[in-house]
């Protein structure tokens, strides 16, 4: 790939000197500053970097989507094959969006219209841009469905999007960023909310189309081993500057800026093992899962079993559907299983009296995904640590609620200072740190977390997985880690459990399972998995 | 969905046969309808022979087992007021209310939704503070001054159009005007409300990036998401005019359902005010199966479901 720079010297598409700024009632905030880039054709630009760091604001640009007002568009140029469409009329403008650049998005359910059909969605560009006939637009949306591998394709373009996967989904954006054969093709996080296996499928089926019609490609991601695994060039931004710029093994094998070097040091899966302190003494566990099953409309779980030991963390990995917020579900009771048994500390959680599970419940809290949804907007920090406490009124004399959530603040990195402001003064990390400590607030022995990092940057998700393997030494927490990413959970975990459609597929302690596994579905899963560590070796 | 909405259907009947019994005793917590309909002078034998004959001698449960009895027959009674039988006075007067509904809501609907986008299109634009303030003044007008205030304007001094009565064209200008004015401000509001969240939705953006005029992204990408809500309101609005737009058919003495309902309710004529809510109550649990179905029409979402 990168051998084509030099047989293409011509630019698709050259950036010069972009600021962006956003008028916010606080005054105006620059998201861009004084950004340049080139794209040739045949070539793949990674744009690195976390939320907030003006990726996506770049792209909005670009395709000309930036919302303005509040964004403003302070200076610079955006030249497509010399011709700069910042300063061409709306209608000029227009012509260019879809035909000689496109954009795929990352969440698919919400960008593509709910209420059109996929066909009718993709055959609207020909529509718009060669005026041709409906049946005409149509047949050839039919097409491009079947390039990009959509089974059945004539029939489903009838479909609408809410009946296609989230990995079907991507495949319909890609057909209609295709359908009118632009020279540039920008990817916004094209596979951030997909499974490992279909996200290698999605960035091959994207690499294929580059090298098939000879595109520019601007991949725009967070993740830097997808930038490592596709792309010739990389920039690096953070807070709207560029602060890197280059060859994409060079920059990777010997980044010159702090901030890239810290990136690459918060890649999952590289903490050195001598956090490890796998107490080998048996113990008895204090959960344990006895064959149990469960299911809604298909099986969710089926006979799965496993125990969870004192002071241990316990990882559960697969894909979308796997079964494994099920799991956590019937651990923490919110669902019973049709089969099996749970016992805690050698009592089945079934047969539980109102008292007992009231009980049980202090014992097992949850940290959640999202921590935009998980914490209400209503309430300010110290009503929303104090609740267990309220409800668990026995626990804790109420005088003392101030400062145990003072200390709790403290424990997850936070000032007691926090406890009167409200969520959304926080940024993503700061109120899953919130969550984690409203979930201590019971001393708790078993701490669940489903996907608890999933929707953080990776600095911040190191941050998280550090606080998180403290406060198991600490307060002695055993915890169960709902993953989909195995970087993360080789981190984490001391043992693993490998989950698909339901059932375990292996489970061993976490070395031997990453290093040798023993079945083809966690080996797939592992190669699929992206990493810079081929880049760089 | 056709479960559904059988379902639905199911549902509506038994809210129907419920709504009919309490009516039914309801009425005739009213009074003695010989008060109204025999002279003040009128000697006791006459009184008695006027009861007997209607049967309002009889205790209240006989009286409402016959009138089921009736009802299995398809006989809502006779119009004590017209000696004709109810249903034909009531499905004379359902159609005039009918068309004004239809008419008037046709009207707000479509004013709205092209009121509303544009506003949505630029919030706080001049366009949207102008319609803002002028929907809200809209929303609440009080109609019976508005219909007085247009008469006097329109009728007395000006001479344009007709105080009252039906015909053609002129007569309808002003009932018409009036039953549009509130439902037209309120559907300006939730149209532009709705609009400006669909028009801020990420597909709006993958249209634009795909190059589609905006004309197509307001009218076509983001109305048909924007209009759900907007149906729910309408329909509400649709059913409140269908349950007898009173005040503009007394002010306009236009012989609709709502005018027909007072007028019996006032003389006693149980028969009528039974047939009458029985109509109407069929009117609106139609409309509400129509926006079940209106809404599964514009959401694929809703019709897998």
């Amino acid at each position: 790939m990168v051998t084509k720079v030099s047989d293409a010297n011509k630019s698709l598409l050259k950036v010069n000197n972009l600021s962006v700024s956003f008028d916010t009632a606080e005054g105006s905030f620059n998201a861009v500053k004084e950004v340049n880039f080139d794209l040739k054709k045949g070539e793949t630009l990674a744009i690195i970097g976390e939320s907030g760091s003006g990726k996506s604001v770049t792209a909005s640009v670009i395709m000309g989507i930036l919302t303005c007002p509040p964004g403003r568009i302070k200076s610079g140029e955006i030249l497509l094959d010399d011709l700069d469409i910042l300063k061409l009329s709306d209608t000029d403008r227009r012509k260019l969006m879809g035909s000689k650049v496109a954009i795929i998005f990352q969440d698919t359910l919400s960008h593509l219209n709910p209420v059109f059909s996929v066909g009718s969605q993709i055959a609207e560009c020909f529509e718009v841009h060669k005026n041709l006939s409906k049946k005409e637009s149509w047949k050839r949306a039919v097409k491009l469905l079947e390039r990009v591998r959509i089974p059945n394709s004539s029939k489903r373009a009838k479909d609408f999007p809410h009946q296609f996967s989230g990995g079907q989904r991507q495949r319909v954006m890609i057909a209609m960023a295709l359908a009118l054969e632009p020279d540039i093709i920008i990817a916004d996080e094209p596979t951030t909310a997909l499974d490992v296996t279909i996200q290698a499928k999605i960035l091959e089926l994207l690499g294929e189309l580059r090298d098939e019609r000879n595109m520019g490609l601007i991949l725009i991601t967070h993740d830097l081993a997808i930038a490592a695994e596709i792309s010739d060039k990389v920039i690096v931004l953070n807070e709207g500057k560029i602060v890197e710029k280059g060859i994409t093994k060079d920059v990777f094998i010997n980044p010159n800026h702090g901030y890239t070097r810290q990136l690459m040091d918060s890649i999952p899966g590289k903490i050195t093992k001598q956090k490890k302190k796998m107490s080998k003494k048996f113990s008895d566990p204090i959960l344990e899962i006895k064959n149990i099953s469960k299911s809604y409309d298909t099986i969710a779980c089926d006979d799965v079993s496993f125990n969870l030991f004192p002071n241990e963390v316990l990882g559960i990995v697969g894909e979308s559907g796997s079964g494994k917020t099920t799991i956590s579900n019937l651990i923490l009771r919110l669902a019973s299983p049709s089969n099996g048994e749970i016992l805690y500390h050698g009592k089945n959680i079934l047969n539980f009296n109102k008292k007992d599970l009231f009980n049980y419940r202090r014992k097992v809290q949850v940290v959640f995904q999202d921590p935009y949804a998980s914490l209400n907007p209503t309430m300010n920090i110290f009503d929303i640590i104090s609740e267990p406490l309220v409800i668990h009124a026995d626990f804790l004399n109420k005088k003392l609620h101030q400062s145990k959530v003072s200390d709790l603040l403290i424990s997850v990195g936070l000032h007691p200072d926090d406890a009167i402001k409200f969520p959304h003064q926080f940024s993503g990390g700061q109120r899953q740190r919130i969550a984690i400590a409203r979930a201590l607030a019971l001393n708790p022995e078993i701490i669940i977390c489903d996907e608890a990092v999933s929707a953080l940057d990776v600095s911040i998700q190191a941050q998280i997985i550090k606080l998180l393997l403290n406060l198991r030494n600490k307060f002695s927490l055993s915890y169960i880690f709902i993953a989909h990413d195995l970087p993360v959970v080789k981190d984490l975990a001391d043992r693993v459990i490998v989950m698909k459609s339901g059932k375990i597929i292996e489970q061993g302690v976490t070395d031997d399972v990453f290093n040798f596994p023993k079945e083809k579905y966690t080996k797939d899963l592992l190669k699929a998995s992206p990493s810079i560590e081929n880049l760089i070796s | 969905m056709r479960q559904y909405l059988s379902k639905r259907i199911f549902s509506s009947i038994l809210a129907i046969t419920g709504l009919f019994v309490v009516v039914f005793f309801l009425a005739r917590l009213t009074g003695d309808p010989g008060h109204l309909y025999l002279p003040i002078d009128a000697p006791l034998e006459v009184r008695k022979e006027f009861s007997e004959k209607h049967g309002f001698n009889d205790p209240i449960y006989i009286q409402f087992g016959k009138f089921l009895g009736d009802l299995t027959d398809g006989n809502l009674g006779y119009s004590l007021r017209k000696e004709r039988p109810a249903i034909d006075i009531v499905l004379e007067a359902i159609p005039v209310t009918l068309s004004l509904a239809a008419v008037a809501m046709s009207i707000a609907l479509v004013g709205a939704i092209f009121i509303g986008s544009l506003a949505a299109y630029r919030p706080n634009g001049i366009f949207d503070r102008i319609s803002r303030v002028v929907s809200l003044t809209a929303a609440s007008a009080p109609d019976f001054w508005v219909a007085i205030t247009a008469i006097l304007i329109f009728s007395v001094s000006l001479g344009w159009l007709p105080t009252s009565g039906i015909g053609g064209v002129p007569y309808w200008i002003m009932p018409i005007g009036i039953l549009v004015i509130r439902p037209l401000g309120l559907l300006v509001q939730v149209v532009r409300g709705s609009m400006i969240t669909a028009l801020s939705s990420d597909f709006v953006k993958t249209a634009r990036a795909k190059g589609v005029k905006e004309k197509a992204v307001i009218f076509k990408h983001a109305l048909r998401n924007g209009l759900l809500p907007v149906i729910t309101v309408a329909g509400d609005q649709a059913a409140a005019i269908a349950n007898g737009a009173v005040i503009v058919e007394t002010i306009f003495g236009w012989p609709g359902i709502g005018k027909l309902m007072i007028d019996s309710i006032m003389q006693r004529d149980f028969a009528v005010v039974q047939a009458s809510i029985l109509i109407t109550a069929i009117v609106i649990l139609s409309i509400n199966i129509i926006i079940d179905i209106a809404y599964a029409v514009l959401d694929p979402r809703i019709r897998h479901k």
